[in-house]
């Protein structure tokens, strides 16, 4: 009864509600329409937390996603809509495209993907994922924004480029211009001081120095080690000339943290360690944050992560487009996501859109150090005619996107 | 004669400033600080800061204006205030993480929205007793009652939703769809229409209270300011229905409102993200707290004009004026 009075048919379009375009168990009362979301993953080994300090997190992106769709089926009882998540977690050394293929076979129209690039693009070139809606929650890389964008792929999570701005714009607006960048040897090690590169040409910045630390994460430290890495880090970063900070980039967190307290000069540690830019943290608390961490925590039994918080993004816009539109068919959600009407709200302050050239979530970025947050970009300042978000990432101008479909 | 009105003027301008205003005294939640701030009305000037509970932010006049109502969020309480001792003398239960509240017309109960579990607590202010629990959206927070006490409403944040409760029977009987991460939800004096803040969606959904349907949605515009700054919260409308004030959070201003027309006349510039508001009792003034500039603005309501800035403590929230 409730659900018919809602608002004015000026605002948006009341229309009957269809039975969900998946053949899947339908709830047993006739007039709730069920929308099912899939999510996929593959376990990975695993190293343990690298602080004792750190939680041991577990079913990382997976608890966020399950956390949204509760929360869209809080929403639900007032709709009558009524969502279902179906997991897919597949093994170390499972068939990820088979395994995305079985849930296209149900009838899955809306993936939440936590998985690597590559991984991520082999599920959504598979034919059959032609008109399907995924979620990229995981991968920052930057190629997937650009060059390897995809049709049929939105992104939550924010690549390297938007997070390497978001330090950048706070290092300028502190006059910290002058970098000592320090580059593990991983593969996203280099993608992200590519993209931190890029931030500090965008942004007047100046690398005075690069230095690469070769060390492979797991050699962790024995007791007393402390007095080898004492010596090892001053002597490595010793004799650079006159810098400001020193960026790091360690996505493994082999030995970014190290650097802190060490080096040769005393300079602020950013960038993977130290200051970290990042889609969200333990220490958000700004916008009503507290609440979704209470949430989060009270359901999950641990702390939310950036993973855990773009899962819960994307989950969430599929309940706005299909509570704003009344409809659940996979179209209609997809053209509203993508339309000038949509908006998430992700507790930073204002409504989240998808950047209609690159499928990107436009989204402020947390500066946040261990305990606490330090900051917010796009920091004061920096100027945008269309929005002030969009001084983070890849500009409208300068994007190498021309999304492909899988059938090309 | 001449003279003499010109002597009847001068008095009068004298008297202008103070009028309505000499008995009043002004409330604020520190919701960092963990304190009231206490402000005379007559003199503009603090009287003094009194430690309360923890996180403390909506704060409520009781129908015989002799207790104050205080949400301690993060104490799960509420703490009663009496005004003529001047200190808390007990509290009541009020369900995990209590943001807003309001109080029924007749005095009781008080309706509570619990922002962490997803509900309304109702309690009896009298005997102290919880009287019962009603599941609503996520992330209650606004709170509406209707002269008559009838209707209560509750707006859920990230539902995005006004529930409209049966006050006798507890129960939902309408939801509304209204703009994302609604924040305040006030009735008009008639009762005829009920004002929606919506802070994500920067905008005023104002619903017909007979047909349960939005009816207008007001936008705002300032010049210069970006509009993802424009995020209302705090809404009041003046009891004759003439005039509205929304508090616009980060854009730093009230916007005025012609409340029949719909049409924005004005926007205040006040202290920095200002988020609730509340009339004295005649209405010649309104006091709104600016969360991020640490003080409250005191705006003359007959010359629409920020007459007065008054620092009070860390992250004021929530204001009540007691006469």
């Amino acid at each position: 009864m409730g659900f018919k009075k809602l608002c004015a048919a000026s605002l948006f379009v009341v229309s009957a509600f269809g039975v969900g375009g998946v053949a899947t168990a339908q709830d047993t009362s006739a007039d709730v329409a069920t929308i099912p979301i899939a999510y996929i993953t593959q376990r990975v080994k695993e190293l343990p937390p690298f602080s004792l300090v750190d939680q041991p997190t577990t079913d990382n992106g997976l608890l966020g996603a399950r956390l949204g769709v509760e929360d869209n089926n809080t929403t639900g009882k007032f709709t009558k809509q009524k969502f279902t998540l179906d997991e897919a977690v597949v093994p170390i050394g499972g068939d990820i495209v088979a395994a995305f293929r079985d849930l296209l076979a149900k009838g899955h129209k809306f993936i939440v993907a936590d998985l690597p690039a590559a991984q991520l693009l082999a599920i959504a070139d598979v034919p059959e994922a032609k008109d399907t809606l995924i979620f990229n929650v995981q991968a920052k890389d930057d190629a997937l924004r650009g060059e390897q964008c995809r049709a049929n792929v939105l992104h939550t999570m924010p690549n390297y480029a938007i997070l390497a701005d978001g330090l950048a714009q706070y290092l300028m607006w502190k006059r910290w211009a002058n970098w000592f960048l320090v580059v593990g040897t991983g593969d996203d090690d280099k993608l992200f001081a590519a993209a931190l590169r890029r931030a500090a040409d965008r942004f007047s910045a100046t690398i005075v120095e690069e230095r690469v630390f070769d060390a492979a994460p797991g050699a962790r430290r024995t007791d007393t080690g402390y007095a080898l890495i004492q010596k090892q880090m001053p002597v490595f970063t010793q004799g650079v000339s006159d810098y400001d900070v020193l960026v790091v980039s360690d996505e493994r967190d082999a030995f970014g943290e190290y650097l802190q307290y060490r080096s040769w000069d005393p300079r602020p540690v950013v960038g993977t360690q130290g200051l970290v830019p990042t889609a969200w943290h333990r220490s958000q608390e700004q916008w009503g944050a507290t609440q979704m961490q209470n949430r989060f925590t009270k359901f999950a039994g641990r702390w939310m992560t950036d993973r855990d918080y773009s899962a819960w993004l994307a989950v969430r816009s599929i309940s706005e487009a299909t509570t704003r539109t009344n409809k659940t068919d996979y179209a209609s959600v997809n053209a509203y996501i993508r339309g000038p009407e949509f908006g998430v709200a992700g507790f930073k302050g204002q409504k989240l859109t998808f950047r209609d050239w690159d499928g990107q979530l436009r989204q402020p970025i947390l500066l946040a150090g261990p305990r606490t947050l330090v900051s917010v970009s796009p920091q004061e300042g920096f100027l945008h005619q269309f929005s002030e978000l969009d001084t983070l990432g890849f500009d409208r101008p300068e994007t190498t996107c021309k999304f492909k479909s899988a059938a090309q | 004669m001449k003279i003499r009105l010109m002597a009847a003027a001068a008095a009068l301008i004298a008297a202008g400033g103070f009028r309505g205003a000499a008995a009043e005294t002004i409330y604020v939640t520190n919701e960092k600080d963990n304190t009231v701030t206490v402000v005379d009305g007559a003199t503009l000037e603090v009287t003094k800061t009194i430690p309360v509970g923890q996180r403390p932010r909506g704060i409520t006049l009781s129908k015989d204006s002799k207790r104050l109502f205080i949400c301690a969020s993060d104490d799960n309480e509420i703490q009663v205030f009496d005004i003529a001792k001047q200190e808390i003398v007990g509290t009541l239960p009020s369900g995990p993480d209590p943001e807003q509240f309001i109080l029924a017309p007749a005095g009781n109960p008080l309706y509570i929205a619990n922002e962490d579990d997803n509900m309304v607590t109702v309690v009896d202010v009298d005997t102290g007793e919880k009287v019962t629990e009603i599941p609503v959206g996520v992330e209650p927070e606004g709170m509406g009652i209707s002269p008559d006490g009838k209707i209560l409403v509750n707006t859920s944040e990230t539902t995005n939703m006004a529930h409209f409760i049966d006050t006798e029977t507890h129960e939902i009987v309408d939801n509304v769809l209204v703009d994302p991460r609604p924040r305040f939800a006030e009735f008009t004096a008639d009762g005829k229409q009920l004002w929606v803040t919506s802070e994500i969606g920067g905008s005023v959904n104002v619903i017909d209270t007979a047909t349960r349907k939005v009816i207008k949605k007001i936008g705002f515009e300032v010049q210069g300011l970006n509009a993802e700054a424009i995020q209302p919260v705090g809404v009041r409308v003046t009891r004759d229905g003439k005039l509205a004030f929304v508090a616009m959070g980060p854009a730093n201003r009230v916007a005025v409102i012609d409340a029949q027309t719909f049409e924005v006349k004005d926007y205040l510039l006040v202290g920095q993200r200002v988020w609730q508001m509340a009339f004295n009792a005649d209405e010649s003034r309104l006091y709104t707290t600016n969360g991020n500039s640490n003080d409250i603005s005191v705006i003359d309501v007959a010359n629409l004009e920020v007459t007065k800035s008054i620092t009070v403590g860390n992250q004021p929230w929530g204001v009540a004026v007691a006469p």
